[in-house]
C-alpha cells in the first residue's frame, strides 16, 4: 500500500497537529514562545530532530525488538538532539546563544517519541521521514503563532531579532507594531504561555466546529 | 527473532555503541569550531568593558588565574600598552531574582571602572532586564566609579540607603548587580599586586 503523503502533511499541520490536537511537547511550547523568533527557532530545531529520528527509526525498525524499543527510541532521539546541539553551537552560534539552553529539552519532548512509537516504528522510511517533517512543521507553525501572539501583546514587536536566526536578509521581518513600553507584560511571562496556547486551542476548535467536523479528542495514539 | 533476554541486551548494546560512535564523530568535527566561538564570545564581551584604544595586546592571551576568597579560580584578562598594564577585566557574579547574573567587570590599573556588562542572566523581561544596555543606560552609570567614589557605605541601591537607582518593580536585580560590582572591586583591592604583577 503506498503511503498517502497528502494525508500525512494534512495531519501534521492541522488535523492532528502536535500542539493543538495531540497536546504534546507542552514544555517547549510554553517556555520558548516569548517571541515569534524564539518559537520559530525552537520549532525548526525540533523539526530537524523529528525528521532525522523518524528516518533512522524507520530504517532500523527491523532490528529493534519490541521489549527494548522505548530505550532505543529515546537513545536515537537523544543522539539526534546532541548532534543538533553541537552543530548549532559550532555553525549557528548567535542562535545557539538564544536557544542553547532549551535544545537539550527536546529529548524530553513527548512529540518525537510519540511519532516514533505511533508512526516510524510501523511505516517505511520515506513516509516516516515525511511524518517527522509534517509534524515538525505543524509544531513550528504552532510555536511561531503562539510566540507572535505573546510578542505583539507583551513587547509590541514582531519577529524581533529574526535576522539573528535567519540571516541579515531577513531584517525586513523585524517589526515594531506598538510603541515601546506599552506592552502588557504578563504575555511574555509564564502565564502568557498558557493564555496564548489556550486561546489558540479554542480558535482551532471553533474552526473545526464551523467546518462541521466532529470534535474528537485525538490522542497520541491516533495516526 | 529469538525472544531470549540476551537478544534484547545485544540489540540495545549495539544501538548504544553505534550512536555512541556517531556522537563521538560529531564532537570531533565540531569541537574546533566551538572552541573558536568561545574565544570570539570572550573577546566580544571584553571589548565592551575595556576600550580598544587603551591597549595594544590581546587581553584574551594575557590572562592570569587568581584564587578569590571563596577559593574559586578567577581568570583575569589584562590589557597592556607598551608593556604597561592599562586595564584588567574579569567575570563576577551576582544573585538576581531569576538566578545568578553573570557580569564582566573592566577596571583600569587604579581600580576605576572602565565598564561593566551583564553577560548572562534570566531576569524578568520588562522589569529586571533593564541591566541590559539595550534596554536602559543604567549599567553604564558605573563607568568611572571606584571603591572610594562613592564611599563603600553608598555602594547600595537607594532603597537600602545607597546611591544607585533601583528599577520600578524590581529591586532585587539592581541590588544583586551593585553587590557583585562592589565585591569585584573589593577583590581587586585585596589582590591588586597579584593582578598587576608583570610576568
Amino acid at each position: 500500500m503506498s503511503a498517502d503523503y497528502g494525508r500525512i502533511f494534512k495531519d501534521g499541520l492541522w488535523e492532528n497537529n502536535g500542539v493543538l490536537c495531540q497536546m504534546l511537547g507542552m514544555c517547549p511550547t510554553m517556555a520558548m514562545t516569548t517571541s515569534a523568533t524564539n518559537g520559530l527557532g525552537m520549532g525548526l530545531a525540533t523539526l530537524v530532530v523529528m525528521a532525522t529520528s523518524n528516518l533512522l527509526i524507520a530504517a532500523l525498525r527491523g532490528y529493534i525488538t519490541q521489549q527494548v524499543r522505548i530505550p532505543v527510541f529515546i537513545l536515537i532521539i537523544a543522539a539526534m538532539v546532541t548532534v543538533v546541539d553541537l552543530g548549532m553551537n559550532a555553525y549557528m552560534h548567535e542562535l545557539y546563544k538564544v536557544l542553547g539552553l532549551f535544545i537539550p529539552l527536546i529529548v524530553s519532548n513527548c512529540l518525537p517519541l510519540g511519532r516514533a512509537e505511533v508512526f516510524a516504528a510501523k511505516e517505511p522510511v520515506l513516509p516516516s521521514f515525511c511524518d517527522g517533517l509534517a509534524m515538525g512543521l505543524g509544531f513550528t507553525a504552532a510555536l511561531t503563532v503562539i510566540g507572535a501572539m505573546r510578542e505583539i501583546v507583551g513587547s509590541g514587536t514582531l519577529f524581533a531579532d529574526a535576522s539573528l536566526l535567519l540571516g541579515p536578509a531577513f531584517k525586513f521581518m523585524e517589526l515594531r507594531l506598538l510603541p515601546q513600553d506599552t506592552g502588557i507584560l504578563v504575555a511574555v511571562l509564564p502565564p502568557g504561555g498558557f493564555l496564548a496556547t489556550g486561546l489558540l486551542l479554542a480558535a482551532k476548535r471553533l474552526l473545526d466546529i464551523r467546518a462541521g467536523k466532529p470534535i474528537a479528542m485525538a490522542g497520541a495514539h491516533s495516526v | 527473532m529469538s525472544e531470549r533476554p540476551i537478544t534484547h541486551a545485544v540489540v540495545l548494546g549495539a544501538f548504544c555503541l553505534g550512536f555512541g560512535i556517531l556522537l563521538a564523530a560529531t564532537n570531533e568535527i565540531t569541537k574546533d569550531q566551538i572552541e573558536i566561538r568561545k574565544v570570539e564570545d570572550l573577546q566580544n564581551s571584553l571589548v565592551q568593558v575595556i576600550p580598544p584604544s587603551i591597549h595594544d595586546n590581546n587581553p584574551v592571551k594575557d590572562a592570569v588565574v587568581i584564587k578569590n576568597d571563596e577559593g574559586k579560580d578567577v581568570t583575569i584578562y589584562r590589557a597592556t600598552k607598551d608593556g604597561k598594564i592599562t586595564g584588567i577585566a574579569y567575570a563576577i557574579e551576582g544573585s538576581g531574582y531569576g538566578g545568578p547574573i553573570s557580569l564582566i567587570l573592566g577596571l583600569d590599573a587604579d581600580g576605576k571602572i572602565l565598564g561593566v556588562r551583564a553577560t548572562a542572566f534570566k531576569e524578568t523581561p520588562g522589569l529586571g532586564d533593564k541591566i541590559d544596555p539595550a534596554k536602559s543606560d543604567w549599567i553604564t552609570r558605573f563607568t568611572g566609579l571606584s571603591l572610594g567614589n562613592p564611599v563603600p557605605d553608598k555602594w547600595k541601591v537607594k532603597k537600602d540607603g545607597g546611591q544607585f537607582d533601583q528599577f520600578a518593580g524590581a529591586t532585587i536585580t539592581p541590588r544583586g548587580v551593585v553587590a557583585a560590582i562592589k565585591g569585584g572591586l573589593d577583590f581587586f583591592a585585596a589582590h591588586k599586586s597579584e593582578f598587576l604583577e608583570v610576568r
